[in-house]
């Protein structure tokens, strides 16, 4: 397709973003990546097909439509480039920084067959952070419905919901547990992949399209679901509370001080902003040798933050290198910082000084072994491989689980007993009637876009269910 | 001046509405929040952010008021935070308060109640000591402290209990020590025993009473952040099982807790939490002219 257009020849390396340098930013907070300049994003942009028949929509959960926003920035007009995101995706500064695109748009990109595909999030960005330097313009606004939802959880997906919901005249009241909105934004992606005023910029931006946000707000106590449909007058509920339950591994000593679940160093170091102790309150102890356990994007994110507190940072992941859950992007970007890995070792005991802080942990090694129907390798102890280090932080990132306490206090939602998560049919519709779920909740912890994906199929049934019910 | 100025244009909506001074640098705040008081019960706890640049610090409720829509908590200056707190005057506000949180308590007829409280703590115990009454319970209540200045509410717990016991470490008022209470004991037969207190205090009275298989309830107070399970800071562990304070608590049996562990998580923090707090006192405190 691409051959048949008289166009000039096209350059297959994409525009590379200018990152800070690794030893600079391995000590600071600030983001990584600086973005794209005019230029830069013209240069890129320029590459793209505009294929009649795009594939890259195809790949993102929530169908931005991709060549219409990038002929946008060809014709420098970002102010419609923005806008043609904003139908989809209320929240594109955080998308265009942490989606992983390589996965997603970007690997259906037509280009990318020949060479390296357009940088969707990037030239994705450059138009957040344009809006974000130029003012926000708001939609117009659908006639008031006089219908009522009340979203749980001012996350991705909760956040996603009520936008679009906002935006077709309903009424939305958000009620977020924590006294900062954002959800993971703001207490688990640190400042440096992605910074705190953007996602607070994105946040306003729901609150000016009109959305209620109630911080501190824990549903389950404050309120509980029942209360909100019979006494609060809600109509419909989104619960998008995503997986905050931490995971331990169950090892003895795990109880020593020095020994974080991803969760609590993350919110310490985020959300509290612990890095900026004593200026801010919430204070960190971090060793000069931590250990990271797990292979995931929040063991990347504990590590990273680690190296730029000072610290020696080892990982330790059960499976192998090819095995690592955690973006490809992520695992360099924490090499060139400093980040080493032990793979095939998982721990087995930790032991601690007389004052009750982790001083050493035992591990044992692993092997891979033949992959599944799946084709995902399972692993088997080494007998008799056992061995020390010297730690003196461990930061356990091994999973989250959703938070039960919604589903302990709402008579017949049905849960999955094993993972925890909600159970919902395609578009979200729980066992309950007008009452929705989406994001990590109801698929364990998974991706900001996929819960925005999934808050989008929601705020379209809940929009259709109100719509019906009248 | 006080130190929530510092927030600039900030939202601000928990207002206190009164304070009241229980003893040297012990404080009882009562705080407008609507949707808390509509909820809370003895037992439950918020989670206080002053200001922008606070911790999240959890505090036992002490009361609440249904009609006004306040909740009252009661805090001892130890910490920065607690310090910094005890500069705000009724009329100010809050950033943010988070609530009601934890478990309540179980209150039903049991029959002969003893209910022992230590320092700050006695404010929640005596919200507890009210809800046993009502369930029909004889209370016995034990107020201790470190010495007689800091026995605080003698008088509300005189009136709502049948009878009151005092005790400080020093002597200074009341029995020395809670060597008492074996006695007591002895003499009077208890068919529960609820201690909310420092954490020393919850584990000798959890001996004293595990011989006599006096089912006993104390209220753990690890360090926590989020206060809903996200966090696993609280983690504690009783019965040989890891527990969230938060969400599995804040009360456990006191003959299953692992004390001694949860005393070194209490104290994990201790340096910066003394940096802190010194931090805050050279700089001038929050320049409130308060010593």
């Amino acid at each position: 397709m691409a051959e048949a257009k008289p166009k000039p020849k096209l350059n297959k390396k994409a525009v590379e973003m200018r990152k800070q340098e690794p030893k600079v930013r391995a000590k600071n907070f600030s983001e990584v990546a600086l973005g794209y300049s005019e230029a830069e994003a013209q240069e890129e942009a320029a590459r793209c097909l505009s294929c009649p028949k795009p594939q890259c929509i195809t790949g993102c959960p929530v169908e931005v439509p991709i060549p219409a926003f990038i002929k946008c920035i060809k014709e420098k007009k970002y102010a419609e480039g923005i806008a043609t995101i904003k139908s989809k995706n209320a929240l594109p500064a955080v998308c265009g920084r942490v989606c992983p695109q390589e996965v997603q748009c970007q690997a259906k990109c037509i280009v990318g067959k020949m060479g390296e595909p357009i940088s969707i999030g990037r030239l994705e960005r450059f138009l957040a952070d344009w809006e974000r330097d130029n003012g926000y313009q708001l939609p117009p606004k659908a006639k008031p419905t006089g219908k009522k939802i009340a979203v749980i959880g001012a996350g991705p997906a909760g956040l996603t919901v009520a936008a679009d919901l906002i935006k077709q005249g309903h009424e939305v009241t958000e009620f977020e547990a924590l006294h900062i909105g954002g959800g993971v934004l703001s207490y688990g992606i640190p400042e440096f992949r992605l910074p705190k005023t953007i996602v607070q910029n994105e946040v306003n931006y729901v609150q000016k399209l009109g959305v209620d946000l109630r911080l501190g707000n824990l549903i389950g106590r404050t309120h509980t679901i029942p209360e909100l449909m019979k006494e609060g007058g809600y109509d419909a509920v989104f619960i998008g509370s995503g997986a905050g339950l931490p995971q331990f591994t169950g090892c003895p000593g795990e109880n020593l001080g020095g020994i974080y679940s991803a969760n609590e160093f993350l919110i310490r170091v985020n959300l509290m902003k612990g890095y900026q102790f004593p200026e801010y309150d919430t204070p960190l102890r971090l060793g000069k040798h931590v250990v990271v356990i797990g292979g995931g994007n929040v063991a990347m994110d504990c590590a990273r933050c680690s190296m730029r507190l000072g610290s020696e940072v080892c990982l330790v992941y059960r499976r192998s290198r090819d095995e690592l859950p955690a973006r490809q992007e992520e695992i360099e970007n924490a090499e060139e910082e400093g980040l080493v890995c032990k793979f095939l070792a998982a721990p087995v005991e930790f032991y601690g000084d007389e004052r009750g802080w982790v001083k050493s942990m035992k591990c044992i090694c692993m092997e891979l072994t033949e992959p599944d129907a799946k084709g995902r390798r399972g692993v088997k102890l080494i007998p008799g491989s056992e061995f020390t280090m010297d730690v003196d932080t461990v930061i356990i990132a091994i999973g989250q689980t959703p938070n039960p306490i919604i589903q302990r206090t709402t008579e017949g939602l049905q849960s999955d007993q094993r993972h925890g998560t909600i159970c919902v049919n395609e578009v979200g519709k729980t066992s309950l009637d007008g009452v929705y779920a989406g994001g990590d909740v109801a698929t364990g912890a998974a991706t900001v876009i996929s819960a925005m994906g999934a808050g989008k199929r929601a705020a379209k049934a809940i929009h259709e269910y109100l719509t019906d019910k009248k | 001046m006080h130190c929530g100025c510092q927030d600039g244009g900030e939202s601000k909506t928990y207002k206190i509405v009164s304070t009241k001074t229980l003893a040297h640098k012990e404080t009882l705040f009562e705080v407008e929040a609507p949707d808390i008081a509509a909820k809370a019960q003895a037992g439950q706890f918020v989670i206080v952010v002053p200001h922008a640049k606070s911790e999240r610090v959890p505090l036992t409720i002490s009361g609440y008021d249904t009609k006004k829509g306040t909740v009252s908590f009661a805090f001892h200056e130890v910490g920065k935070t607690t310090k910094e707190l005890g500069c705000y005057s009724a009329g100010e506000c809050l950033l943010n308060v988070t609530g009601p949180l934890g478990n309540p308590s179980e209150v039903k007829k049991f029959g002969k109640v003893l209910c022992v409280g230590g320092s700050i703590m006695i404010a929640p115990l005596l919200l507890q000591v009210k809800a046993m009454k009502a369930a029909g319970n004889q209370v016995t209540t034990v107020l201790g402290a470190r010495t007689k200045d800091s026995i605080i509410m003698e008088k509300e717990a005189k009136t709502i209990s049948d009878k009151v016991y005092t005790a400080t470490d020093d002597g200074s008022y009341g029995n020395k020590g809670l060597d008492f209470l074996k006695d007591l004991l002895k003499k009077e037969k208890f068919d529960r025993c609820v201690v909310m207190g420092p954490v020393v205090m919850m584990k000798d009275v959890s001996e004293i009473t595990k011989p006599l298989g006096i089912p006993t309830v104390v209220t753990l107070t690890p360090i926590m952040i989020d206060g809903m399970g996200m966090c696993g800071v609280c983690r504690v562990t009783v019965g040989g099982k890891m527990k969230f304070g938060c969400v599995d608590g804040p009360e456990f049996d006191g003959h299953q807790t692992n004390f001694e562990e949860l005393i070194l998580r209490q104290r994990t923090m201790l340096p910066e939490e003394r940096l802190g707090s010194l931090l805050w006192e050279t700089s001038g405190g929050c320049k409130c002219g308060r010593s």
